[in-house]
């Protein structure tokens, strides 16, 4: 390709018949010779040698040669990654890519499966792998290969439901679209290996996207209901289970004590029936008096009656009684 | 300059001049007819390399011999069960012999032509003849695979019989019949967009919208749902606690209380008189207060002496 300077310098001879020039122009032919016949392929590509217009041979990396005028070289960069954007473009690459997608939508509007409608960015990342068919096998290689891209991408969606495309789906779309693409690259014949298909942006159709977030609020809403619910009851079961046991402790308690007070009045009774039985008549007699002794000071009124003397009783009124034992006054004769 | 100089060079320039005109190149990517005043000779030069033909009046008509590409323009056809689509296809030919793509279509612009109006027109014809199911799916799919969410996902499992592929195919076959006579061979065809018209669009957004909001009423549904039966769990498991500690702590009260009274009858039965006899004195002890009114009669053990001492 880079042969040019040969031409010139050839039709120019007889311009000038001058003997320095004549010197020049001699010159001038063999560093335009040497131009045509050395070339650099960089570290990325291969150079693809043809003798007029046929195919001889690929050269790799390096400063090589060729016959000047008779071959052209052509070099194809095999190493380097090519990328196409389906869907939007990528207007500054770099750190921060800004992505245009208004008039791109078309490539990325398709219909699912279920015959719904999603909207499906992707890109796809190839290598030149036989240069030769890259180059002589396919006119417009690009387009061909965007046009194959928009149709297996749609094949392939095509038997998804708008839920798959958009979740759970993705990863199987890729691989199934990446699979296809290289079966059909093969059959055309064009000499590309494809490495990747990534999706990017998938998403329902802008006016139906609302309708699909209010889904995600509602699941959200969902989750936090239940979960809602959940802290209530966690709030509440533990704090019974421990108060339940409390009832059952307690109860145990009652029971420990009701059987050692029991036991404890049963034996005090027993010990002191058996000093009782030794002498029951003055024994009894003593507990009887000693109690009086003990309870009689504390009661407030008391009349005693002689034995004769019944007939006296209706005679006092009981409340008269009261108020003379509320008073302080002591009755002679009574212990106070 | 003199005279001989020019004519030497004069004569070089000549032989240079037919020799380019004698000699011409096939490209990998081309093949080559030659014409003698207009007329085709012999067969297409394929083979890539230097030729050589006879210099001024026979001529050069290049052809492609790499994959071409055929874009059709998107065509609004209705399919069989009436729905508005745009269809959108793409094929690859190529020219397969050259000397009959030259004597019909002389070249690539005439090509481009009839294969519009052969492919598109095809392209109409099977379109109508199918439902857009089979348009837009290639498979029939696993009901066990696939997770219907909502009504109209369904459409999902409807069987097709053809699919995408196969009228795709058909296209392909029955266009490549007509397309033969010109020396083309078709290589493949595809469909590559399908879309909804304007109008039927509006119509597939709004049902859609309408599912999904039919799905997230029934997402909020279910979180009301199960909260309350969490609820009437909580509640349950609440009254089983306390059901059941209360039922514990009584049956532990009971044996108590059953042993108890067996302790005290044990004990009281070797002399209930006794027992009510001491039982008594306590009570008195414990009951009588100030406010007690106590009238004795001196028939009494304790006041019998107050009278009688003897």
């Amino acid at each position: 390709m880079d042969d040019r300077t040969f031409d010139i310098s050839q039709i120019k001879v007889p311009a000038i018949p001058s003997k320095s020039f004549g010197t020049g122009v001699i010159a001038l032919l063999i560093v335009g010779g040497l131009l045509s016949t050395f070339y650099q392929i960089q570290p990325e590509e291969v150079g693809i040698v043809l003798r007029f217009g046929r195919y001889v041979r690929t050269t790799e990396p390096g400063l090589r040669a060729k016959l000047p005028l008779l071959e052209t070289v052509i070099k194809v960069p095999v190493q380097r990654q090519l990328k196409h954007e389906f869907g939007f473009r990528t207007v500054e690459a770099g750190t921060r890519s800004r992505f245009s997608e208004r008039q791109f939508a078309d490539e990325a509007v398709m219909l699912t499966g279920d015959l719904n409608v999603a909207v499906v960015e992707w890109i796809v990342q190839y290598r030149v792998s036989e240069p030769e068919n890259y180059l002589f096998k396919v006119r417009n290689l690009d387009d061909t290969f965007r046009a194959m891209n928009e149709a297996i991408m749609r094949e392939v969606v095509g038997d998804r439901t708008v839920t798959e495309v958009l979740t759970v789906g993705r990863q199987d779309i890729e691989t199934r679209v990446q699979q296809q693409l290289q079966v059909l690259a093969g059959q055309y014949e064009m000499g590309i290996t494809v490495e990747q298909v990534v999706l990017q942006d998938v998403n329902p159709p802008d006016p139906v996207k609302p309708s699909w977030d209010e889904v995600n609020q509602a699941q959200q809403q969902r989750d936090r209901l239940i979960n809602e619910a959940r802290a209530e009851y966690n709030a509440i079961i533990p704090r019974a289970r421990g108060e339940a046991e409390q009832a059952i402790l307690q109860a145990e308690g009652y029971a420990l004590d009701r059987v050692n007070r029991a036991e404890g009045d049963a034996a005090r009774f027993s010990s002191v029936y058996e000093a009782y039985r030794q002498a029951p008549d003055v024994t009894r007699r003593r507990l009887y008096l000693e109690t009086m002794q003990r309870v009689l000071p504390k009661v407030g009124g008391k009349l005693f009656l002689a034995e004769d003397a019944n007939g006296v009783v209706p005679l006092f009124s009981l409340d008269t009684l009261r108020q003379t034992v509320g008073s302080s006054a002591p009755i002679p004769g009574g212990d106070r | 300059m003199n005279p001989k100089t020019v004519t030497q060079l004069f004569g070089l320039v000549l032989i240079l001049v037919v020799l380019s005109s004698a000699t011409y190149q096939v490209h990998e990517t081309n093949q080559v007819i030659i014409t003698q005043f207009g007329q085709p000779i012999g067969d297409a030069k394929t083979e890539p390399g230097l030729h050589f033909k006879v210099p001024f009046i026979q001529k050069t008509n290049y052809f492609e011999k790499r994959f071409l590409e055929w874009d059709g323009s998107p065509n609004q056809v209705p399919t069989k069960d009436k729905r508005f689509i745009w269809v959108d296809t793409y094929a690859r030919w190529r020219i397969v012999d050259p000397l009959r793509f030259f004597e019909r279509l002389r070249d690539e612009r005439g090509a481009q032509s009839r294969l519009d109006d052969i492919l598109d027109g095809e392209t109409r014809n099977s379109v109508a003849r199918y439902d857009l199911i089979e348009l837009v799916r290639s498979n029939n799919r696993n009901p066990d695979d696939v997770l219907v969410e909502s009504e109209e996902e369904a459409a999902i499992l409807e069987g097709i019989e053809m699919g995408r592929g196969q009228i795709a195919a058909e296209i392909l076959a029955t266009s490549a019949q007509r397309t033969a006579d010109f020396g083309i061979e078709l290589l493949d065809l595809r469909l590559k967009r399908i879309n909804y018209v304007e109008e039927v669009q509006q119509d597939v957004f709004a049902r859609m919208i309408a599912e999904r909001q039919r799905i997230a009423e029934e997402f909020r549904s279910e979180g009301e749902g199960e909260a309350a039966r969490i609820a009437g769990e909580r509640d349950l498991e609440l009254l089983r606690i306390q059901s059941e500690a209360y039922r514990a702590a009584e049956e532990l009260r009971g044996v108590a209380d059953g042993a108890a009274t067996a302790v005290y009858g044990d004990a009281y039965n070797s002399d209930p008189d006794f027992y009510a006899f001491t039982k008594s004195m306590e009570t008195y002890e414990e009951t009588m207060d100030s406010t007690t009114m106590f009238i004795l009669g001196t028939d009494n053990e304790l006041l019998k002496y107050l009278e009688q001492p003897r």
